[in-house]
């Protein structure tokens, strides 16, 4: 009984699919975006690859790009200022940092109970730039900047892709067509998936910021500062893993040798 | 169990003596994986996988128990608390990578140990029992994976649940209802998260009593082989340990070698970006798709796009996706061929391979958008899917002309050469 039923069974979703499949199909629309999409995108930095390690100048530099241009409306809010030790700040740049932050900290007035603000400790984590996701909106043209800990985790192409979004600003071609033409309160940006992006260009000129360590702060070093800045954000424990993965590979390397020779010796008096 | 030249425990020691008089676990070890299983002596490569399943079960138990010493299982913190591990947990990271990768490892070795069964026949008489109960495993292992992948709560959790729990509401009339009291609510939301974590906590341990039925069953008939021939007497088996552990033991090696290179320096090569936001009801992602390991059976439900016969294309989806795995439990009956492996199989042989191209297409076709070639290319590949199962297995079973068997298993190995007497067996 079981195979004519399985017979007739297997007829009707093989019938039901070849209807779907002979189904002519609504004409696409062209996908107009395509042609002006920059898709792929590359940016080697030394935290690539098995043995990649963080520059930990390039993320100071990065961080300092934060500081000055991004946190004006992004938060971290997954980073505190402890963190920062592990990029090579001493504990009391770590204090200073944390006590002459732009936003302070929400607090309760201890005498009153009343909301207030303080000043940043190292032990908390970045202040976000605005009260709540309303505050947000209502501050940049109701656009929600994104919270950038992870960032680069948290997009196709990574960080390749956030030094390409800062570095392809520019003025829309001429041939774009007029339904991809950027509305009024967004910019053209051919990286970004639908072409027009609500932040405006956060990166624009050279010299916006002035490095501690004499860089040239051109708008791509920025940017590649800050997106090497946001790998490390993201992926802290990066260097740990590269690390423990290497002492793990050449154990288990040379314990599968061992087991392989193991078995060719147990097994070498039996054909099989 | 098993065969009558089986080795029998025979404890040396006086405290094993004792144990076994009181308890005779070791004596249950010793014949279900040590020397007292007797397993026939040609075993390939192919057969690591189940032994490679069972420790990949093992690492997602004590991974995941540590894991969930840290989580929180609410909506509200879900999201930071899986980053606290990756950030402040010692090594959590690790072990939050090795779970979510171990995941992946334990599907890929399970389907391979899946089409091995298929290849050789593991999965006809006597051990029809063998399979069924590693279908359910297979069934309870896509359910554990699924919650497992809901609970860090970023955008795919979220839109994976929606997607998944709303297969239930393709039922008529009762759909709907069925789908509010799965999630406890409307939407996603707490109380499946809890729910979800809950039963994610409690299937693996599930799992593990049905690998112990799945084992109990296999040790009835003993192992299959690259033959499908019976094992006729002692010469054609080796006792299990050393001649398997040993084999195991190096298989267990590359397996972790694998897995080390995933966890330690690709992470989230076979994650998704998406489950880095937080989940947001209010915010589709542009391509929802689940992990890599569900896309055939996504592609299924992709596949019918048209309502036929007064039932709804989602509907048919949703029948089709459940009735792909749900067949498998048919199998030993629809395939009526007297011999098992496929080396002697030439018609069935060539089907097989074409069904292993037939779930990569699919596989990809699932991970693709909604838009053409890709799901004519699902739809053919859904077709082929279930006309192999459902209609070419059981007429080529019928009409194929199998090759000559070996007479043994020994007879294969050895080719006709003669083979040294084992010392024990030399006539004195």
């Amino acid at each position: 009984m079981v195979r004519p039923i399985a017979f007739l069974v297997g007829c009707v979703f093989v019938f039901a699919l070849v209807i779907a499949f002979v189904m002519p199909r609504e004409k696409a629309e062209p996908n107009l975006v395509e042609k002006y999409h920059i898709e792929h995108v590359e940016l080697p930095l030394a935290s690539d690859g098995p043995f990649g390690k963080f520059d930990r100048q390039q993320l100071q530099r990065g961080f300092q790009v934060y500081k000055e241009v991004c946190s004006a409306c992004h938060s971290l809010h997954l980073v505190a200022f402890r963190d920062l030790e592990a990029i090579g700040f001493t504990k009391p740049e770590v204090k200073a940092i944390a006590k002459n932050w732009a936003t302070e900290v929400p607090d309760v007035n201890p005498d009153t109970g009343e909301p207030a603000t303080r000043k940043a400790i190292p032990s908390d984590y970045f202040p976000a730039p605005y009260a709540n996701e309303v505050a947000a909106r209502a501050a940049n043209n109701n656009a929600l900047p994104p919270d950038l800990s992870l960032i680069t985790k948290a997009r196709h192409g990574g960080a390749p892709y956030v030094h390409a979004l800062l570095t392809h600003y520019k003025e829309p071609p001429a041939d774009l067509p007029a339904s991809l033409k950027p509305p009024v309160g967004l910019h053209y940006n051919p990286v970004f998936a639908n072409l027009n992006i609500a932040m405006p260009p956060p990166l624009v000129a050279d010299g916006q910021v002035t490095y501690a360590d004499g860089t040239k702060a051109t708008v791509d070093q920025m940017a590649t500062d800050v997106a090497a800045f946001l790998v490390w954000t993201a992926e802290p424990k990066l260097e740990n893993r590269h690390r423990t993965g290497i002492a793990v590979v050449i154990f288990l390397l040379i314990a599968t040798v061992l087991a392989y020779l193991s078995y060719r010796n147990i097994w070498a008096d039996k054909k099989h | 169990m098993s065969f009558p030249w089986a080795e029998h425990y025979a404890p040396k020691h006086p405290l094993m003596r004792w144990v076994d008089e009181k308890l005779p676990l070791p004596r249950l070890v010793y014949n279900a994986v040590g020397a007292g299983y007797p397993v026939p002596r040609n075993l390939n490569y192919w057969w690591n996988f189940g032994v490679l399943a069972g420790l990949a079960l093992v690492v997602q138990i004590v991974t995941g128990i540590i894991l969930a010493m840290h989580y929180a299982a609410n909506a509200g913190i879900a999201f930071v608390s899986v980053e606290q591990i990756m950030r402040d947990v010692n090594s959590g990271w690790m072990l939050r990578y090795a779970h979510s990768n171990g995941a992946s490892m334990f599907l890929a070795v399970v389907y391979i140990h899946i089409f091995r069964g298929l290849y050789y026949g593991s999965y006809k008489a006597p051990r029809e029992m063998v399979w069924l109960l590693g279908v359910v495993i297979f069934l309870l292992m896509m359910a554990t994976a699924f919650m497992g992948y809901v609970l860090p709560w970023g955008q795919m959790s979220f839109w994976g649940a929606q997607v998944i729990t709303g297969f239930f509401s393709a039922i008529p009339l009762v759909g709907e209802p069925i789908r509010e009291l799965l999630l406890g609510g409307f939407a996603p939301d707490n109380a499946a998260l809890n729910r979800f974590f809950s039963l994610h906590y409690l299937l693996p341990f599930v799992i593990a009593g049905v690998i112990i039925l799945h084992i109990w069953a296999l040790h009835i008939p003993g192992s299959n082989n690259p033959t499908g021939v019976d094992v006729k007497g002692p010469q054609d088996t080796v006792p299990f340990h050393p001649y398997y552990t040993s084999k195991d033991g190096m298989g267990a090696g590359v397996f972790f070698l694998i897995f080390a290179l995933l966890v330690f320096f690709a992470p989230n090569l076979l994650g998704h970006p998406d489950n880095y936001i937080p989940a947001n009801p209010l915010s589709t992602p542009a391509h929802i798709v689940p992990e890599w390991y569900f896309l055939p059976f996504y592609a299924i439900l992709k596949a019918f796009t048209v309502n036929f016969l007064w039932i709804p294309a989602k509907l048919w989806g949703v029948m089709a996706m459940f009735g792909s795995i749900l067949l498998l439990f048919f199998l030993p009956w629809l395939d009526k061929s007297p011999v098992r492996s496929s080396r002697y199989r030439p018609v069935y042989k060539w089907f097989f391979w074409a069904l292993v191209a037939d779930v990569v297409v699919l596989w990809y076709a699932g991970g693709s958008p909604a838009e053409e070639p890709y799901v004519r290319l699902g739809q053919f590949a859904a077709a082929y899917y279930f006309a192999h199962f459902l209609i070419i297995l059981p007429i080529v079973s019928a009409l194929e002309k199998p090759l000559p068997l070996p007479n043994s298993i020994t007879e294969a190995v050895l080719g006709g050469e003669d083979e040294a007497a084992p010392i024990g067996l030399q006539q004195a």
